[in-house]
Formats: structure tokens, C-alpha cells, sequence
């Protein structure tokens, strides 16, 4: 259902205007605003993906299904950290990294290659929504680390504007994203862990140091960071907010790089 | 039906005037039954504050009413009227409603946009309902003010930042921590803007809380008060890997924080976050701490800054209010035109008389040879039908009820009379 992705694009657009707007002059009608709008693109796209997973695979098996499958994960998770946490201005930030994704979903390849035979199975299902959902974590993240920066930088040089005064504290920003980073590790160390797991039984190794296994390894090996200097060292805050944009970057890279640019067996187009 | 306000606040009345004046405790009920008393007022409500004393009255004629509000303020309170002369100011009508509306949106407190007015306001408001002194015009007017204060703050900023330096101190402090009552506090030194604000972070949530000082006794003292511990100034450095609020006023001649003192702490707390509020003057801990990540430095000056332009902010809302207010007065205005039932009492009458004449007319000419004395007797008749029939609905308009308006308009709609068809 083409018309559903594209109503579903058109609210998180709406969604994203409202969320800059709201960056400049705020208010609750806004916030709320926002949300709706938000809710309604998550509405239609779920109904999207539901719609193309009972018409026989898994939504992931060409860049624009991925993509759009990808910020799906977010929006879920940004309706969570939002009702969980109730973090002002939020959306101002996570909603325009949605938008970009099904943007970018919108302009992929659509067209549906059937999946080899030899990767049919349910490790399909498993391994990609894990390693989705642990990305959605780490893009959340990395949003928050953005807002953290932007506060960080008020309180330090003592510039307490209004959007000062709509952001949230310092430390609960740390913490969220903290947590979040530590739910996205687990899950994409379980993707790769799966995703090994099918490989073998797909091709009969583990590991063929494919383009994607390689950066997927290198995002690990960044999270792992984070989660490993904040402990030791004590690398919280300001610090932790640039590692996780970065490791965000790598997701991205792996994600869209890695399929755009290097060719491998995660590639869609052959 | 007309609105008339007495009253003197901190902008006309030195406090030693204003507490002459204080309608408190027991005095208010007394003060209030006495105000009604006055043959000139049909309503009543009295609002007495640290910072103000407003009587409110629903009169008919507001010139001829406030000298013997005047009076009656002397008396009761047994001042002499010239005191009083150049403190008391009288609105009525529309600058009264305004006025009104004014000081329940916090626009004519001394710190504008404070929000403890709109409570007094309220309780004044429902003192006075419960001794049924209030009447149709000061309820809704009272209501509507009440609205109209909530409407100002939620749509504008004026209550929003803080304008003192203690309070500025907190805000910060929230924006830094979520949760204060897991934070450890610590006070280096004493002074009364220092102790002020560490009370607002209690009240915050602040519960751990230790006390420096260099007389050991002085900070058990202290500590003491704000139920917390005394520390040797000695050992506060030391203290201070544990410590996530400082606030530091104390009167030494330098600095008594050094960054390489402060860097060594930062590694023992593992870069957890610290905010340092040195009030000192001079100042006491090296502003190069601010450098530091994670470590938050502001001194007197900043803080400063930071209320100045509070309060900027709070003026310029304070027009955006401004507005909204005349917004709110003029529909009030209309309500309470809509409220005047004598146009509508007029031209039942009129609309009933026309009909009268139309149908004696009528009949008249279709009657042959009825004299004087029958016509008399017909239109006498007819008179008193049309009379008893308009009577209800007239007693009805003229009675003070909540739902006049709703009145009003019902029974031009029934009669048939308004705007466009009353003069037909």
C-alpha cells in the first residue's frame, strides 16, 4: 500500500515543522500537536508495514522496506522514552531523524527481489528486527546526546534563552541515553549473534567477514566503548553525548554505506 | 450595576499604612458584614495582603459611593481621614473591572507575575461568597478574573523565570539534576541570600545537607537548622568527592577552590556532575573551575544576569497581558450590557401596548354604536389582560439572578423582540 507510506511520510513531515517550531516558540498545544501528528504517521505506518507482511515477507528485503522498517523502530521507541520519560522537546529532535530515514526510504529501490531460497527462513525475522531495533536505540540516543549537547552548552557559557528553559536537566538526558545504550547493545550483539547463527546454517560459516559483518563489528566495538569508559572512567555527559552521535554515524554508514557502497551478502541489489 | 474598587497597595501606601489597614483574622468577617451595611452597597468583597487592601463593592452610583467607602475605612480602622487621602485610589466601572483583572493576573504585584495573589484573590473571593456578601456582578466578575489570571499565565511567560537570585540558583540547579532529593549539598559559609537558598533547595527536595564553616560551632549551629551535618573546614575539599550542590559564601579574602583541587575531585567522583553557586564577594573559588566538563560554575554576577533579564522577559510579557486583559474586558463589558434588563423591559411593554392598540383598533371598527363608557370598559379590559400577561416575565428581569442574561434573551425570543424586530 503505496498511498500508506507516503500519508505516513506526509504526518512525520508535519510532525518534524511542528517539532522545529516548537524549538523557537513552544507551548503545550505544540507539544501536543506534534504528537498527534507523530501518532497518526506511526498509525499508517504500521498499517504500511503490516499490510506488506501479510502479503508474504518480511519488510526488509529491499533498502526502501529497510529504511522505512528502520525509523519504524524509532517512532516505537520515541512514543516509549516519550510516555516513560516525558522529556520536553523530544520530538523536536527525534522526529527530523525520522523524517530523514523515510525520506531517504521513499527515494530507494522499491522494487521486491525475492529472497534467495537459501535465506529463507525465520533467522530473517529474527536477525533484522533485532539489529533494527538496536539501532532505533542507538539513534534515539544519539538525538538525545544532541539535545544534551545543546543544554550543556547554555549551562556552560551561562546563555539561559528560552529554549534553555524548555530543555530538560542535564542529567536526565545522560541517563536516558545511557539506558538507551544499554538496551541497543544487548540487541544488536543478539543480531549479531543470529545473523552468525543463519550464516552458518545459510552458507556453513559463521563469519565471512562481509562489509556489513565488518561494520557491524566496529559499531559493537564503539558501543562497547561508551558502555565500557563511562564505567571505568567515568565518561558521562558531554563525552558520552559525542560518542554516541558518533557511534550513531557508524550505524548510518553501516546501514546505508555499506549497501549503497560496498557490495556484500547483505546487499539487496545484486 | 456598576463596579467601584478602594483600595491602596505598595505603590501608594508606605507599610505602615497599609498594616493600619489590614482587614486580618477575625476583622475580615467584621469588616466585611460592616462594608455591606453601607445603604449604598449591594455587593461586597475585601482583599487584604501584606502588599495590599482592596474593597470591592457592587454599587449603582460609584461617585456617590466612595466617600462613604472613604468614610467607612477611617472608621472602622479609626484613622483620620486626611491620612488616608493620598493613599486610597478609586476605579469604577471599566477601570475598576480592569483593575480587578489586573491584580489577579499578578500585573500590579510588586514582583509582577508572582503567583500568590491569584490564591489570595481566590480566598478572599470564596471568604466572602461563604457569608453570602458577593452578589451576581462580584461573582462573575470574580470568576471571570480568576479565568483570565489563568489564561495570562498560560499564555504568556510572565511567571515563568525566576527573579531572585536564591530562586535563579534553583532553577539552575533543576536544569543540572533531575531528582534533588538524591543530591548531597553542601553549604561553605553562611550569609542571608546563601541561607535563603539553600531553604528553596530543601523545599525542592534538597535532604542532604552538610554545613562548612570556619568556627567549627557556627556550622554545628547552622547545621542544625537545616537538619543537617557540620563539616571541619578542614576537611571540606575532601568532602566535596561526595558533594553535588555548593554554594559558597563565605567572607575569605581569596580563593579557597583551586582548579588543580577541583580536577583531583572530579576524578574521584568519576566525572559525576557538580554545580558550584559562589555568592562570595570577592569571590572564593577560581573561576576556572567552570572549565572543567561536567562542572558547572556561576558567581553573584551571573546569577544577576540571569534575573535582570527575568524580569526584562517578565515586562515584556507583562504587555502580551496587557492585552489579553482588554481582550477580556471588553467581553465582560458586553456580558454585563447584556446583563441590563431595562432596554428589554421597555420594549416588551412597547411590543405589548402596539399589539393593545392595534386590536382595539381593530375591533372598533368592525363594532357599531358603542359609546364611551363601553369603549372605556373594553380598553380597561384589555389593559389588564395584557398587564397581567407582561407581569411575570417583567418581575422575572428585574429579579438578580446568575442566569439573567440567559433570561433576556429567552424572553425577547419568546416575545418576539430584539435588535431587528423590536421597533416593528
Amino acid at each position: 500500500m503505496v498511498i500508506l507510506f507516503e500519508l505516513a511520510l506526509t504526518f512525520y513531515f508535519a510532525a518534524t515543522i511542528v517539532g522545529v517550531v516548537e524549538l523557537f516558540r513552544g507551548s503545550r498545544a505544540t507539544t501536543r500537536i506534534m504528537l498527534a501528528l507523530a501518532a497518526i504517521g506511526f498509525i499508517l505506518h504500521t498499517a504500511n508495514i503490516v499490510l506488506s507482511a501479510l502479503s508474504g515477507h518480511m519488510p526488509v528485503t529491499n533498502m526502501h522496506e529497510a529504511s522505512s522498517f528502520f525509523s519504524w523502530c524509532i517512532v516505537l521507541l520515541f512514543f516509549y522514552v516519550e510516555y516513560r520519560y516525558r522529556i520536553g522537546l523530544l520530538g523536536s529532535f527525534i522526529m527530523p531523524i525520522v523524517f530523514v530515514l523515510m525520506l531517504s526510504s521513499s527515494i530507494l529501490p522499491r522494487e521486491i527481489t525475492p529472497v534467495s531460497p537459501m535465506l529463507q527462513s525465520s533467522w530473517l525475522g529474527v536477525h533484522t528486527a533485532l539489529a533494527f531495533l538496536g539501532d532505533a536505540a542507538f539513534a534515539m540516543a544519539a538525538g538525545i546526546g544532541v539535545m544534551y549537547l545543546v543544554q550543556e552548552h547554555f549551562v556552560k557559557t551561562k546563555r539561559l534563552g528560552s529554549l534553555f528553559q524548555r530543555l530538560p536537566s542535564l542529567q536526565i538526558l545522560d541517563e536516558v541515553s545511557y539506558k538507551l545504550i544499554t538496551l541497543g547493545f544487548p540487541l544488536l550483539t543478539l543480531a549479531i549473534i543470529t545473523g552468525a547463527l543463519w550464516a552458518e546454517s545459510a552458507w556453513g560459516s559463521y563469519w565471512r567477514w562481509d562489509p556489513k559483518e565488518v561494520w557491524s563489528l566496529i559499531t559493537w566495538f564503539i558501543y562497547a566503548l561508551v558502555l565500557h569508559v563511562r564505567l571505568t572512567a567515568g565518561w558521562r555527559g558531554k563525552k558520552a553525548a559525542i560518542l554516541s552521535i558518533l557511534g550513531f554515524s557508524i550505524v548510518l554508514f553501516t546501514f546505508f554505506g555499506v549497501n549503497l557502497l560496498l557490495k556484500g551478502v547483505h546487499s539487496f541489489v545484486r | 450595576m456598576r463596579v467601584l474598587v478602594t483600595g491602596l497597595n505598595h505603590k501608594t501606601a508606605p507599610v505602615e499604612v497599609r498594616e493600619k489597614l489590614a482587614f486580618d483574622g477575625p476583622g475580615l468577617e467584621e469588616g466585611l458584614n460592616s462594608f455591606l451595611q453601607l445603604p449604598e452597597v449591594k455587593g461586597a468583597m475585601i482583599l487584604s495582603t501584606c502588599n495590599r487592601v482592596e474593597m470591592y463593592a457592587h454599587v449603582s452610583n460609584p461617585e456617590r459611593a466612595v466617600d462613604s467607602v472613604k468614610a467607612f475605612l477611617s472608621e472602622f480602622h479609626s484613622i483620620d481621614p486626611g491620612d488616608l487621602e493620598n493613599s486610597l485610589y478609586f476605579y469604577a466601572d471599566r477601570d475598576a473591572i480592569r483593575h480587578v483583572f489586573r491584580v489577579a493576573s499578578s500585573l500590579d504585584s510588586m514582583v509582577v507575575g508572582e503567583p500568590q495573589i491569584l490564591g489570595q484573590l481566590k480566598n478572599a473571593f470564596e471568604f466572602a461568597l461563604s457569608k453570602g456578601a458577593t452578589g451576581i456582578l462580584l461573582n462573575r466578575l470574580m470568576k471571570k478574573a480568576i479565568s483570565v489570571a489563568k489564561r495570562v499565565r498560560t499564555e504568556t511567560r510572565i511567571a515563568e523565570n525566576a527573579v531572585s537570585i536564591s530562586y535563579a540558583a534553583v532553577e539552575l540547579t533543576k536544569k543540572i539534576f533531575t531528582d534533588l532529593s538524591e543530591k548531597r549539598f553542601m553549604l561553605l559559609g553562611a550569609g542571608e541570600m546563601a541561607e535563603l537558598a539553600v531553604r528553596h533547595l530543601i523545599k525542592s527536595g534538597v535532604k542532604d545537607v552538610s554545613v562548612v564553616n570556619r568556627t567549627y560551632e557556627r556550622g554545628v549551629e547552622l547545621a542544625r537548622e537545616f537538619c543537617g551535618r557540620a563539616v571541619r573546614f578542614e576537611d571540606f575539599i575532601k568532602e566535596l568527592v561526595n558533594t553535588d550542590i555548593i554554594i559558597c559564601s563565605t567572607g575569605a579574602p581569596s580563593y579557597i577552590l583551586h582548579k588543580s583541587d577541583m580536577q583531583m575531585i572530579m576524578k574521584g567522583r568519576k566525572n559525576r556532575a557538580v554545580f558550584i553557586i559562589d555568592i562570595s564577594v570577592p569571590r572564593n573559588i577560581d573561576p576556572e573551575i567552570n572549565d572543567i566538563d561536567n562542572v558547572y560554575l556561576y558567581d553573584v554576577d551571573d546569577l544577576q544576569g540571569i534575573v535582570d533579564s527575568n524580569i526584562m522577559g517578565r515586562e515584556k510579557e507583562a504587555e502580551r497581558a496587557e492585552g489579553i486583559i482588554e481582550e477580556e474586558l471588553e467581553k465582560f463589558l458586553k456580558w454585563q450590557t447584556s446583563l441590563d434588563s431595562v432596554p428589554t423591559i421597555v420594549a416588551l411593554r412597547n411590543r405589548a401596548e402596539e399589539i393593545k392598540q392595534a386590536e382595539l383598533e381593530k375591533l372598533m371598527n368592525r363594532l357599531e354604536g358603542v359609546d364611551e363608557k363601553q369603549r372605556k370598559a373594553i380598553e380597561y379590559t384589555v389593559s389588564a389582560v395584557v398587564n397581567k400577561l407582561i407581569h411575570p416575565p417583567t418581575v422575572a428581569l428585574k429579579e438578580d439572578s446568575e442566569d439573567r442574561d440567559v433570561l433576556i434573551a429567552m424572553i425577547k425570543r419568546l416575545y418576539g423582540i430584539g435588535e431587528n424586530n423590536g421597533s416593528k
